[in-house]
């Protein structure tokens, strides 16, 4: 789960690290009021998590209240990349000498966190990665011991910090590990780290990812999801416990198992199909379960036909069947249905879906056939 | 001869009396597992399956009384962490953690404490291990596979299970199926899972089931061309899925250009490796 600039922010602080002054707020009238607090120039920042928001004209300068006001009023009606703006992030206006990068995350090869660093801040990081692989310093942190104070020095003289930071710069890499480690997050970044004209290290911009898995942990973080990012099929979708990625094809997908649901996508796909979406209902396949998965399905005015791909392992394919069937009688539509079962009972299941006049195919080739067929008219 | 599990393994189920554990823990039973105690703290002294399983408060009480060298574990994804160290520690050879959900900041940590010991980790969020007529540790369904000489291993659940159906349908048996699970970070991978398929005897060839998400698939890549004799069989899922969207697993995620599935194909091909279109190319692949 991302979290904006601003939240992010705030918890850097509450770990110690250094952030402009500033607030959010929802309406011009609250940004030309937070700006007059601060005094000065400020900055008026959209926060929706994509990235390019300065490009998209999401960030500007403002010299006065007012002019933060006016600033407040065009970037909360925008759009920026889909997402619409519904807050602004008004900061004290820094000058800025340098842009650093420092963030932490978790790297899967090395199974451990890794701490990198970056002489060359204010940009995407990934694409320092690609160009210049070397500008970017990297330490990987034992995930019980913590990071050390070396560590941190190791990152300081590999991006040519002035020594006179290198204090400074150490507390921020505690402060962000701390942040990272205690709030569950598979990413922290502090992008840029400015160095600002007086000397000092600030934190402009942030950036935290929360592990979902760790959610338990993080009620109040849980809170503060911004539904925007989701579709509202996909927000229907997890109030059901159903996994559901909506695509931009017309043949709708129910599958049991993500690997399997993948792959039902995929060989859509290889017989000249475009899929709809990425479902999987997980284990067991009830009359609710199906039929709110097909409600679900059944939104995307795009969908032509839905493919059921079902394997009974520990569940029976006569009462994944039965499900169907019943969930059908829930349902109205006339989007042409193609079920496949294999596993336990997959006879039993055919048979009863059969007698319903449902079309059904014994592999799973033929299943992705038949629906490509059907969506075609 | 397989791997992981077989006659002799004497099995613990940890969470045996919640609703999962003791489901799965009759069907292990019933495939004729020798599952020997179970364990769920603060219920020690129970009996499960009509008296013929005993319950201990603690894995250490438990592989005291029982002899139990391999455990599964059905615990909820909190208390899944200190069930894996609780095993580890109590002296335990194999685990296997069926759990979905584990947070990855507890599995990094997880592993650091298994990387100093000599303790070997399934899982988490898998399938489990099935050495067919021998034993079945987790919950891939006993009856969709048959012993033989072909070694399976994937990060999928039940396109694992769609994949063994298919071997069994054209007559092709399974030395052993081992499910390694769907999690960014997870206790044994590809490169470990075929280096016992390669010494295992009872291994001819073996059938490599990967998806999207991190370089797993291209590093056993290289191992394969630099270690592997036998001929190895693939299938890699996720050529459609979008990228920056989580696809079901929590490993299943194209990000920054990495973890797609088009290298990890290519990469597979150039070990030489039979790259299937689909499941049920599989059996075709393995018999050219």
């Amino acid at each position: 789960m991302k979290l904006h600039e601003y939240i992010s922010k705030r918890i850097f602080a509450d770990y110690g690290i250094p952030i402009p002054e500033g607030k959010v707020a929802k309406s011009p009238h609250e940004a030309k009021q937070i700006a007059e607090e601060i005094g000065g120039q400020s900055i008026v920042k959209s926060q929706v998590l994509v990235g390019g928001r300065g490009k998209a004209g999401g960030i500007r300068l403002a010299e006065t209240p007012a002019e933060a006001q006016k600033f407040a009023q065009e970037i909360l009606g925008m759009e920026i990349k889909g997402l619409p703006v519904r807050k602004v992030l008004v900061d004290r206006a820094v000058q800025i000498q340098d842009e650093l990068y420092l963030g932490v995350t978790n790297d899967r090869a090395a199974r451990k966190p890794v701490m990198m660093a970056s002489a060359e801040g204010g940009v995407n990081i990934e694409e320092v990665a690609e160009r210049s692989p070397e500008k970017i310093i990297q330490c990987h942190i034992d995930p019980v011991m913590g990071i050390q104070n070396y560590q941190a020095r190791d990152l300081a003289a590999g991006i040519d910090l002035s020594r006179e930071l290198w204090r400074s710069f150490g507390k921020i890499t505690h402060g962000l590990w701390e942040a990272y480690v205690e709030n569950d997050a598979t990413l922290a970044e502090i992008n840029p780290l400015v160095v600002t004209a007086d000397q000092k290290l600030l934190a402009v911009d942030g950036k935290m990812v929360i592990d979902d898995n760790a959610l338990f942990r993080h009620p109040d973080l849980e809170e503060l999801r911004d539904l925007d990012l989701e579709a509202d099929s996909e927000i229907e979708a997890r109030k059901h416990g159903l996994s559901y990625i909506k695509l931009d094809g017309d043949i709708g997908c129910m599958v049991n198992g993500a690997g399997l649901a993948m792959t039902t996508m995929d060989i859509i796909k290889l017989f000249g199909g475009e899929p709809a979406n990425f479902l999987d209902i997980g284990g067991g396949a009830s009359a609710e379960k199906v039929t709110a998965a097909l409600n679900i399905i059944l939104t995307d005015q795009n969908v032509k036909a839905v493919l059921f791909n079902i394997f009974g392992g520990i569940t029976r394919c006569d009462l994944v069947a039965q499900g169907i069937l019943d969930a059908l009688q829930e349902v109205d539509t006339d989007v042409p249905m193609i079920v496949r079962l294999v596993g336990t009972n997959a006879r039993e299941g055919r048979e009863l879906l059969k007698k319903a006049e449902m079309k059904t195919a014994d592999t799973l080739a033929e299943a992705a056939k038949m629906a490509v067929a059907a969506a075609k008219g | 001869m397989s791997i992981l599990v077989d006659k002799d393994t004497r099995l613990l189920v940890q969470g045996i009396t919640g609703h999962e554990g003791l489901f799965h823990t009759e069907k292990m039973v019933s495939y004729g597992t020798n599952v020997v105690s179970g364990v769920t703290p603060g219920k020690g002294g129970e009996w499960v399956l009509n008296g013929k399983i005993p319950v201990f408060d603690s894995v250490k009480i438990a592989r005291k009384a029982t002899g139990a060298n391999t455990s599964v574990i059905f615990v909820p994804a909190r208390f899944a962490e200190d069930a894996i160290l609780e095993a580890a520690d109590a002296g335990i050879e194999t685990i296997v953690c069926i759990t979905e959900g584990v947070p990855v900041q507890d599995m990094m940590r997880v592993r650091y404490y298994l990387d100093q010991r000599n303790v070997r980790l399934v899982g988490p969020n898998c399938p489990g291990v099935l050495t067919p007529g021998e034993a079945k540790v987790g919950i891939i369904p006993g009856h969709i596979a048959e012993a033989g000489h072909i070694g399976v291993v994937s990060r999928s659940g039940t396109l694992t299970y769609e994949v063994l159906y298919a071997l069994m349908n054209q007559n092709i048996g399974v030395s052993t199926c081992v499910g390694i699970g769907g999690d960014p970070i997870n206790g044994t991978n590809f490169i470990d899972t075929l280096r016992m398929f390669e010494e295992d005897p009872q291994t001819n060839k073996i059938v490599l089931i990967g998806e999207i998400g991190g370089t797993d698939e291209e590093e056993a890549a290289k191992y394969i061309s630099t270690h592997i004799t036998k001929p190895v069989a693939a299938f890699v899922a996720g050529r459609t899925a979008p990228p920056g969207k989580r696809m079901g697993h929590a490993g299943a995620i194209v990000q920054g250009g990495t973890g797609l599935a088009e290298d990890k194909i290519k990469a597979l091909k150039n070990a030489h490796v039979r790259v299937a279109q689909h499941p049920e190319e599989i059996p075709s692949r393995l018999t050219i």
